[in-house]
Formats: structure tokens, sequence, C-alpha cells
């Protein structure tokens, strides 16, 4: 069964027939609106998110497929003390195809091993999401026109961002990448990202705690909320949550081609003084997404059916 | 101290010194039905001081899962009383319910019957993952 659990599980070959179909949904959306007709999607959501859900249910009705599920732990058999192994046996039977979103780390491996339908990881915990990056490079490619040869700037939370960690995964499959790595001591990126991924492929980064200095150089600019839900501590996430803030005095020292990306929401990372400018990409990346989105169904659907 | 020789089993040597009781808890030595000897602080020319752990029979045991622990174990295969093999513990690619990840976000913290996996990621520096979370067990 191919299912969609981490980056890794698609070849850089397949990454880029997702965006080339993504980028034909976006020319040609009638085409498609009856791919997925008489198609179930299960959106199992542990773990509440608006944008996620919404723009994986957006995308099967934009296909012509049927929606169901639920959209917090409170309201699924978990909170009577079913395991995550039964709740997906159960729904794999009423579904084609499962988004699953859950808050602990590697749930999307046991659902995968206990369904009979492919499994689309929708975010787990600090994590993966794989779904996020595909868009955001969907989005880096719509942008740009291209995938390599980029000083990319991931700032904010790069220990528990998982949207991070997948883009670093991701994009270190492209030519000429470089990596500035902006966030405070206590949220730098795991160690096993650095020595698994940037320091085997041997690609270039810095670690910085100051985004004013290094903002000129970069071409992409990656901004991260500190999310409040993967602290343990509520002293340390109140320390550190507004330490980074990009605002029209940071901007003046960007290039005037940079990309800016947030995974959304935001709370106070981007200044809404920026939003007009338009280096800021984070709307149009957040609507990608959908089109994205519909291509991963599209094609976790096509191969199971071989 | 005496501790008598074996005829059959196993003399687990090049133990380092204090690691015998976790080798035990490991091999679940505690359910053999065998005579098991535990040496402890022995005197060793080339460690200083060494543990030994003596199983008077030939059970079947995954001494592999060693590996994990100290890969420069010594295996010794005793047979009428002659060392017939001696062999060191391979590291294994696939830890099953052997460590347990500790990383309270991890999925196996709250899954019931979920199988610990810890997945061998180098074998230089003999470290492994939890095959659910990455993190370093």
């Amino acid at each position: 069964m191919k299912n969609l659990i981490g980056i890794e599980d698609f070849s850089k070959e397949e990454i880029n027939e997702l965006i080339k179909v993504s980028k034909d949904i976006i020319s040609n959306k009638e085409k498609y609106l009856e791919k997925c007709k008489g198609k179930i999607l299960a959106t199992l959501f542990f773990e509440p998110s608006t944008r996620t859900r919404l723009s994986f249910e957006s995308a099967m009705l934009s296909l012509g497929g049927s929606v169901l599920g639920f959209s917090s732990a409170d309201s699924s058999s978990t909170q009577k003390g079913e395991t995550l192994a039964d709740t997906i046996k159960v729904v794999s039977g009423y579904s084609d195809i499962i988004a699953m979103r859950h808050p602990k780390e590697g749930a999307p491996i046991v659902a995968a091993n206990n369904s009979s339908v492919p499994i689309i990881n929708a975010g787990d915990g600090g994590h993966n999401h794989p779904t996020q990056t595909l868009l955001d490079l969907l989005t880096i490619y719509q942008e740009k026109g291209r995938l390599d040869n980029y000083t990319v700037g991931l700032c904010g939370d790069l220990k528990f961002g998982r949207t991070v960690h997948s883009l670093i995964v991701a994009l270190s499959r492209y030519e000429n990448i470089k990596f500035v790595l902006i966030s405070p001591n206590e949220l730098k990126i795991p160690e096993y990202l650095k020595q698994d991924i940037l320091d085997k492929k041997n690609i270039e980064y810095i670690e910085t705690e100051n985004l004013e200095e290094c903002i000129n150089k970069l071409d992409i600019l990656y901004m991260t909320r500190v999310q409040k839900e993967r602290f343990l501590n509520e002293e340390e996430y109140v320390r550190l949550k507004d330490v980074y803030i990009l605002d029209k005095q940071k901007l003046e020292k960007a290039k005037e081609d940079l990309c800016i990306l947030h995974p959304l929401p935001r709370v106070n990372e981007i200044s809404t003084e920026i939003d007009d400018d338009p280096r800021a990409a984070y709307f149009r990346q957040a609507e990608y997404g959908k089109y994205m989105r519909m291509a991963i169904i599209l094609k976790l659907l096509k191969e199971n059916e071989k | 101290m005496n501790i008598d020789s074996i005829k059959n089993g196993y003399v687990i040597d090049h133990i380092s010194a204090g690691q015998a009781m976790k080798i035990y808890e490991y091999l679940k030595l505690g359910e053999l039905d065998c005579q098991v000897a535990i040496i402890k602080n022995a005197r060793s020319t080339k460690m200083g001081k060494k543990d030994i752990i003596k199983i008077d029979k030939k059970v079947d045991i995954d001494f592999d899962v060693l590996g994990y622990i100290d890969p420069n174990i010594t295996i010794n295969v005793i047979e009428n009383d002659k060392k017939v093999d001696k062999f060191h513990p391979e590291l294994k690619e696939e830890l099953v319910d052997i460590v347990k990840c500790k990383n309270p976000r991890c999925i196996t913290s709250v899954e019931r019957g979920l199988k610990h996996i810890c997945i061998l990621k180098d074998k230089k520096t003999a470290k492994y993952r939890c095959k659910y979370c990455d993190s370093e067990v």
C-alpha cells in the first residue's frame, strides 16, 4: 500500500509529477470535477486544525468525492479509550482514503499498519507534515519558477516545527540549496536532522539567533509560529513566543525578490503591515495547499488501484 | 571465590563492570530453570575490572541484543567442558521490545499493545532510533 507518512515516501520524480498535476489543476479545474466521484475521504483529526482539515475537505469535494470524519479527539472514540489501531481498522472500512492528524509522533505508522486504505499524514505532533511540505514546494515553484539554487532561511521554532523538518528533507534533494537556520538556542533543529540530512549530504548551513543579520542573504524566508501546544512548560513558551517578528523595518534589508512563506496560522511572528508586500506569499501558499492535496489524493487513489 | 566451571552452556565474558545485571534483565535469564552465575568486578588485565555471566545450559538465547549494550562482549560456547565457539554480538538492524522510546510525545507512550521498535541508524556509533518518532534511544 502506498501511503504518505513522511516526505521521503515520495521520490524527487514523484514530487515533480505532483507539482505538474497541481499546476494543471490550477489551470483546468473543470477537468478534475468528477475524478473522485463515489470516493470517500475520512478526515481524522485527533488534534484541532482549521486550515489543513478544510483544505483536505475542499480538495476532495472539488474532485467530486465525499468527506466524513471528526475534528477533535473529544468527538472520537479515543475518548472512550479506543486504540488508534482499532479506530483505523474501523474507519478504513468506511472510506477509500484517510487523512489523519494526531498529536503523537509516529501515529501515522501505526495507522498505516492497520489500514486497508491509503493513509495521508496530515501532521503528527512535532514530527512530520509532508502535505504541508509538498504545498510549500508548489508555492516556491509557482512564485519563483524553480526548486534549486536558493539560500533558504528557516526562522522560529525549528525544534518542534514539523513543517521545517520535512521542508529541509525535501529541499535537500535539489541542487545547491543552502540553509540559514534562525532560532533561539532552545528551539534549534534536532540533531538527527543535522546528522542524517545536512551533514550526510554535505549541505551548507549556518545556525544563528539573529534574523536581521542574515535577512539580506535569503531568497526564501520560511517563518514559523512558536507553538504553545508543543511545550510541556508554559513559562518557557511565554519567554520564547515573540522572539522573532518580521516587520517592514526588517524587510527593508531583504532582497527585492525574497519569497516569504509561513505555514499559518500566524500569531505575532509576521506583522500584518507586510501582508500587502508582493514578497508575502503566505496567503497564496494556503490556497496552493488545496491544489496540492487534490494531486496527492489522486495519486494515492490511483497508485492503490494498481 | 570458586565458581564451578560449566559442562554445557555459555560464558558471557568481557562485560563492562557493573553491566551484568542489565544483561541479566535483557536476556531474561531469570526465567531460565538452570544455574546462572553472575560474577561482578572480576580482575581483568585488559579491562581492569569486568563482569562475567555463566549459564549452565545450552538454551536458545538471542545474544545479538547485547550488541546494543556493548559490542565488545564475548560469548563463549561450552560443550562437554570445552570451549567450542567464541563470538561477539552483532548489532541487530531492529530491536523489538528491548528498549523503550523515552519521548513523551511518541505514539508508543500511549498506544496499548504497540511494540517498541528501534532501528539501527549508525553501525559505527551503535546508534538506534525509535521507528515511530525518530528519537535517539
